[in-house]
């Protein structure tokens, strides 16, 4: 019993990770009044990025190009979105589309059109001493690929940061009120462009976990929908990173759950298994209604 | 100092040419040979009557009805991004009941599917709608979650419930000859579905512009806040109905795919149309009559496009990337005049 409590923890916190990394990434691009949907594309572009950095220079070369693809992919967005004042819904769902066209041209042009397994280097988990070694939770939270570590650390840095700093503040005012703050001397869209780099940052390096730390290979398409969904989890999280990282854990611990019933044996139809994250944001998103408050400027256009 | 217009005009033409350049800087990159690949594109949207009859057409259909569909919602500034759930759920309810009444004649059971599968589409839709009226769900998250939804729930009824007989192929068998929408002569796979969705296009052009529901609808999506308080009018319920229609259009589409082109349900039966649908409107400015010229237009470059990877071995999915392109050379001169509607929460 403990040996599939310790996996499902252990498959909570895999599934969490690039959830909480990109929903991290929105939360700071959604609280300077943006809202990224383009985000699903950024997260695919990552794991494209990261395909091709590890199989051909390494695994680092691996997390460098992914970086590297979902901020160039955030800046097609905030050329838009923030250069030309165009429409953030239009404009992200663009972004998305154009990420799923190179992706999958590139991929056919350069792996072939079968797919054929690739086999690229992999970040495989890293026990911490001690703590790893705590019951149950223990080796699910702490014997994980770094990446997961570096989840842990930028979660309190992004609140400290967020809520303890003048420049936070200063980007907490441009979600509520962007004309006060450019008021108060606040260089808005500078302020925009730097969130929407580090949303590009974090969504990145989201998708290089799903390629290096997780499947170990490339498909097309393979952000699915996790992009949305970390959108989705920054409502249910309430715009605030603590409530992010719960909101990702527990959305982690409900797919998990998946493994669990497969694990029991029951005779489901395994489509209800995959569909299960979906119907989850679904219902989040119902369950939080009228309790949240999202920044009052959030997706405007009609402000400076 | 040049005006705003000239400059969303230069902003246009640039991302335009940028497009341009990328794509086949693209394909150069990929290792095609560009030459070929755009022969055949052309050969395979207009080089022919063939062409242009049983492939530009035949795919314009269903890209005009997504197209109106999105069209619809975005004019009442209802973020629809879920033409493509609508489509399969549309597509799975025209069949469903094209196997089921599989021995009526023809002129009851083609009405009973279209209808169907409006119906489906439109109660897809409804979910959002109801998230989005009663719970301020951002409906661009949740039509996009119900768009996988819909994926799941086809590829569960192919590969069971709905799985032909012999359990070999995840698709459902044929559907009867009476089911089938007849076409324009022997030679061409053109079928009265593209006349039915040009029909739909101008009747809903007709509906937006003169009657008092599309006097609504246009004035919710202008400004739902001076609609509510100037107009009296019942913001969340136009918008609802929008979403419904919107829903139902999209799937009147599929049921017309399966009984005009594929005459079954399989898993991927959608190549993206609803996302397509978001290109096709917003070329056509939201304008239901011009959806039919972008939705011909996006037809050919997806008929083009098949013959591209046929032919020239050029991956098809690259019209992605054109069709992005456009949208963001769209929004760039626009400024678009859809406002979003409900934020969540």
């Amino acid at each position: 019993m403990s040996a599939a409590a310790a996996a499902f923890v252990e498959a909570t916190v895999r599934t969490a990770t690039p959830l909480a990394l990109a929903a991290l990434g929105e939360v700071v691009v959604e609280r300077a009044g943006v809202m990224n949907i383009s985000l699903e594309g950024v997260i695919l572009g990552g794991a494209f990025g990261a395909l091709v950095g590890a199989s051909h220079g390494g695994l680092f070369a691996g997390y460098a190009a992914a970086l590297g693809c979902g901020v160039l992919l955030a800046l097609v967005f905030g050329l838009f979105a923030i250069a030309f004042r165009a429409d953030q819904i239009i404009t992200g769902t663009a972004v998305t589309l154009l990420a799923v066209g190179l992706t999958g041209t590139l991929y056919r042009a350069l792996y072939g059109t079968t797919g054929a397994a690739l086999s690229i280097p992999t970040s495989g988990p890293r026990a911490v001493p001690w703590l790893s070694s705590v019951p149950v939770v223990g080796s699910g939270f702490f014997n994980q690929p770094s990446v997961t570590y570096t989840a842990y650390v930028a979660i309190p840095i992004v609140w400290w940061w967020m809520y303890r700093t003048h420049a936070g503040l200063a980007l907490r005012a441009i979600g509520e009120a962007p004309a006060a703050a450019a008021a108060a001397g606040v260089r808005v869209d500078r302020v925009r462009w730097m969130a929407i780099t580090f949303g590009g940052v974090m969504g990145g390096l989201a998708g290089a976990t799903l390629v290096l730390a997780q499947a170990g290979t490339f498909a097309e398409g393979m952000s699915a929908g996790r992009g949305f969904i970390a959108i989705a989890i920054v409502v249910v999280g309430r715009w605030h990173p603590i409530g992010i990282a719960l909101a990702a854990l527990m959305f982690g611990a409900a797919s998990a759950l998946q493994f669990l019933l497969q694990a029991l044996g029951l005779a489901l139809p395994y489509q209800l298994f995959l569909a299960l994250p979906y119907v989850l944001t679904l219902a989040a998103l119902a369950g939080v209604a009228g309790r949240v408050q999202a920044p009052a400027w959030l997706a405007r256009t009609d402000d400076a | 100092m040049i005006s705003a217009a000239s400059r969303s005009r230069w902003i246009s033409f640039g991302v335009l040419t940028g497009l341009a350049l990328g794509v086949g800087a693209l394909l150069r990159a990929s290792g095609f040979a560009v030459g070929p690949a755009l022969d055949a594109l052309a050969r395979g949207s207009l080089g022919s009557w063939y062409a242009i009859g049983s492939g530009t057409l035949v795919r314009a259909t269903p890209l005009i009805l997504t197209g109106l569909a999105v069209a619809v919602a975005f004019r009442a500034g209802v973020f629809n991004i879920g033409a493509e759930g609508q489509f399969l759920v549309g597509a799975t309810g025209g069949t469903a009941i094209a196997l089921t009444m599989h021995s009526a004649p023809a002129v009851l059971l083609i009405p009973a599917i279209l209808i169907a599968g409006a119906c489906a589409g439109a109660a897809w839709a409804w979910i959002a709608a109801v998230l989005r009226a009663r719970f301020h769900v951002l409906e661009v998250i949740s039509t996009i979650m119900l768009n996988f939804l819909a994926a799941y729930l086809v590829s569960y009824l192919v590969r069971g419930p709905m799985q032909e007989p012999t359990h070999i192929y995840p698709q459902t068998v044929s559907i009867a000859n009476a089911a089938r929408l007849p076409r324009f002569g022997g030679q061409t796979r053109l079928h009265i579905g593209f006349v039915i969705a040009v029909l739909a296009c101008l009747a809903t052009w007709w509906a937006i512009r003169y009657t008092a529901g599309g006097f609504r609808l246009r004035a919710v999506g202008a400004n739902p806040h001076a609609a509510r308080t100037a107009g009296q009018i019942d913001v969340d319920r136009v918008s609802t109905r929008a979403f419904l229609a919107s829903g139902a259009l999209a799937g009147l589409a599929g049921a017309i795919e399966v009984c005009g082109v594929t005459y079954a349900l399989y898993e991927n039966i959608s190549p993206g149309y609803g996302y397509t649908a978001i290109a096709v409107a917003l070329l056509a400015r939201l304008n239901a009559a011009a959806v039919i010229a972008t939705g011909i237009l996006f037809g050919a470059l997806e008929a083009g496009a098949a013959a591209m990877q046929r032919d020239a071995g050029v991956p098809s999915v690259v019209v992605s990337v054109v069709e992005a392109g456009i949208i963001l050379a769209l929004v760039a001169a626009q400024r678009t005049q859809i406002r979003l509607g409900a934020t969540s929460a």
